[in-house]
């Protein structure tokens, strides 16, 4: 592998490291031709084989080579060292490595890489404001949403999810809606204040918009 | 890490049932369930065949006979959220809405949803159980808290779909795929019991994929429900559940079907039940006789009994929950 480049926009934690090629394209406006397609590219001889794929995360384009056995989770924690993304179970069970999957959270760990072929992927990183904490992220702090802070990325993810979906959430909605990320610190109660506190802030700052 | 596994990406049904076909193939849709046993070693898989891009299979959509198409690749999310769905088949609604967790719902599908694995722990753990062509149910004298207690036969898994049971009180159809053309049959009979075949839950055979699930015109006056008791208040399966179609004509019970979920090892129709209640007042008595006829053949296991009474209990809330006045 060549040498390294220095990075070029380290605030959202993107590396080129360990990629074959990266290319990274500031727009989602990129329209993204199926890598996979004619569906005869993706046979692979073998099944340790390496195929293109093309992936938008966080708002830039990357084309990659992946085995079709990489999880979504593997290619963004090992091959992009966006490590906000936390693996756990590995088996969608407690929603550490959740991320949004065109707007809709959903597990990474159950999701192959080559299915998020030309979606919009979004994760922590996606969340933060420059090297600032995002809205979400500040709420979750100001609450103490956590303890040892491990599922948190998965609860942050959880909670954009049903915050781009459902603006004002009862505490009952947001109950359900996380019901997908399990804490074992036990934060529950101060997870929920701070997707309220996450969910006022919003309509606030909708209302200042207007 | 997943072994390793080809994975191809079929532009229509017809070569996708081709691929399918294949030896060592296997069908990719959500894939919750799919990645989930492929990483325990359930069972293996030389060549994903993944059609969850094939859009034709997905939405939902209103028919010329007043019935509503539901595409295989439909997710929970989609289904549990759809107006027309929630108003006139309520417990599709409900029983997806009730499945598995926010994220899983968003990836997982109605096909995949029916056609999921059993969730028994020797199955999907290291046992060479009888469902993995062993020559032992090691539930038997083993864990068996979560297993059957109706139509068990060597074999005690339960159905883990909530979607199911919903389907069959519907009168639900589903069509499929295969390499013969498409078949279209009721979901009661996509399911396959223990004393049939050990081997599968379901019709499916190499190469076929359920492409859509049809729903008749929903009657004046027909309500359903599927209501399920878990471990946890979310994110659980069924230990019992029960979906109820009715229909009365003021207290008299014209149409009613009563199937259960969590207590079998297919979603369990109780015509027993139903034979109880039908022509008869609605009531105390009616009820209860409903209520006695779905466990009257309850066999449990050593560990299972509570299941009994869970179900007797889920059933007789939730016919008087739908009782009219």
């Amino acid at each position: 592998m060549k040498k390294e480049k220095p990075e070029t926009h380290s605030s959202s934690g993107i590396s080129r490291r360990g990629f074959l090629q990266a290319v990274g394209i500031g727009t989602l406006e990129v329209a993204v031709a199926g890598a996979l397609s004619p569906a005869g590219q993706a046979e692979a001889k073998e099944g340790g084989t390496k195929v293109p794929l093309s992936l938008i995360i966080n708002g830039r384009r990357l084309d990659l080579l992946v085995e079709p056995r990489w999880t979504l989770l593997y290619v963004l924690r090992e091959k992009m060292k966006l490590t906000g993304t936390k693996p756990g179970c590995e088996r969608g069970e407690c929603g550490a490595c959740t991320v949004l999957f065109d707007e809709k959270p959903r597990y990474s760990c159950l999701t192959l890489a080559l299915e998020a072929d030309g979606r919009n992927v979004t994760t922590v990183e996606g969340l933060m404001d420059g090297e600032e904490l995002g809205p979400l992220q500040e709420a979750f702090v100001q609450e103490d949403g956590f303890q040892c802070g491990f599922c948190t990325p998965g609860q942050v993810m959880a909670a954009e999810g049903l915050l781009r979906n459902t603006r004002n959430p009862t505490i009952e909605e947001i109950r359900m809606g996380m019901s997908g990320n399990l804490c074992r610190c036990g934060a529950y109660d101060h997870i929920f204040k701070a997707v309220k506190n996450a969910a006022i802030r919003r309509s606030e700052h909708r209302r200042d918009l207007r | 890490m997943m072994p390793s596994f080809m994975y191809v990406r079929p532009t229509s049904v017809k070569e996708a049932v081709k691929l399918l076909s294949a030896p060592g193939a296997r069908l990719h849709a959500g894939g919750t369930d799919l990645l989930g046993c492929l990483r325990d070693g359930v069972f293996t898989a030389e060549k994903l065949v993944s059609i969850s891009h094939l859009s034709a299979l997905r939405g939902i959509t209103r028919l010329g006979d007043g019935g509503v198409r539901i595409g295989a690749l439909t997710t929970l999310a989609e289904i549990a959220t759809h107006p027309f769905i929630v108003e006139h088949y309520a417990a599709l609604a409900d029983g997806a809405a009730s499945a598995a967790s926010p994220q899983l719902r968003n990836q997982g599908t109605i096909g995949g949803n029916i056609s999921q694995r059993p969730r028994c722990w020797y199955y999907r753990g290291d046992f060479q159980c009888l469902r993995k062509g062993g020559d032992t149910c090691f539930a038997v004298s083993g864990e068996n808290q979560f297993h059957c207690i109706l139509g068990g036969h060597s074999c005690f898994i339960v159905h883990p779909s909530d979607t199911a049971p919903a389907l069959v009180a519907l009168e639900a159809r589903v069509r499929i795929a295969g390499l013969q053309g498409t078949r279209t049959l009721p979901v009661e009979s996509f399911f396959v019991g223990p004393e049939k075949d050990l081997t599968r839950e379901n019709v499916l055979m190499a190469g076929d994929i359920i492409t859509e699930i049809l729903l008749p015109a929903p009657p004046d006056n027909r309500i359903s429900r599927y209501r399920k008791v878990r471990v946890r208040g979310a994110w659980d399966f069924a230990l019992a559940g029960v979906s109820l179609s009715l229909q009365f004509s003021n207290d008299i019970v014209q149409y009613v079907r009563i199937v259960l979920s969590g207590v079998a090892p297919i979603p369990w129709r109780s015509k027993e039940a139903e034979r109880a209640m039908a022509g008869k007042p609605i009531g105390d008595e009616s009820i209860a006789h409903a209520t006695d006829a779905c466990v009257r053949n309850a066999t449990p296991l050593a560990k299972n009994e509570y299941k009994v009474h869970l179900l007797r209990g889920i059933i007789e809330e939730n016919l008087h929950a739908l009782k009219p006045g």
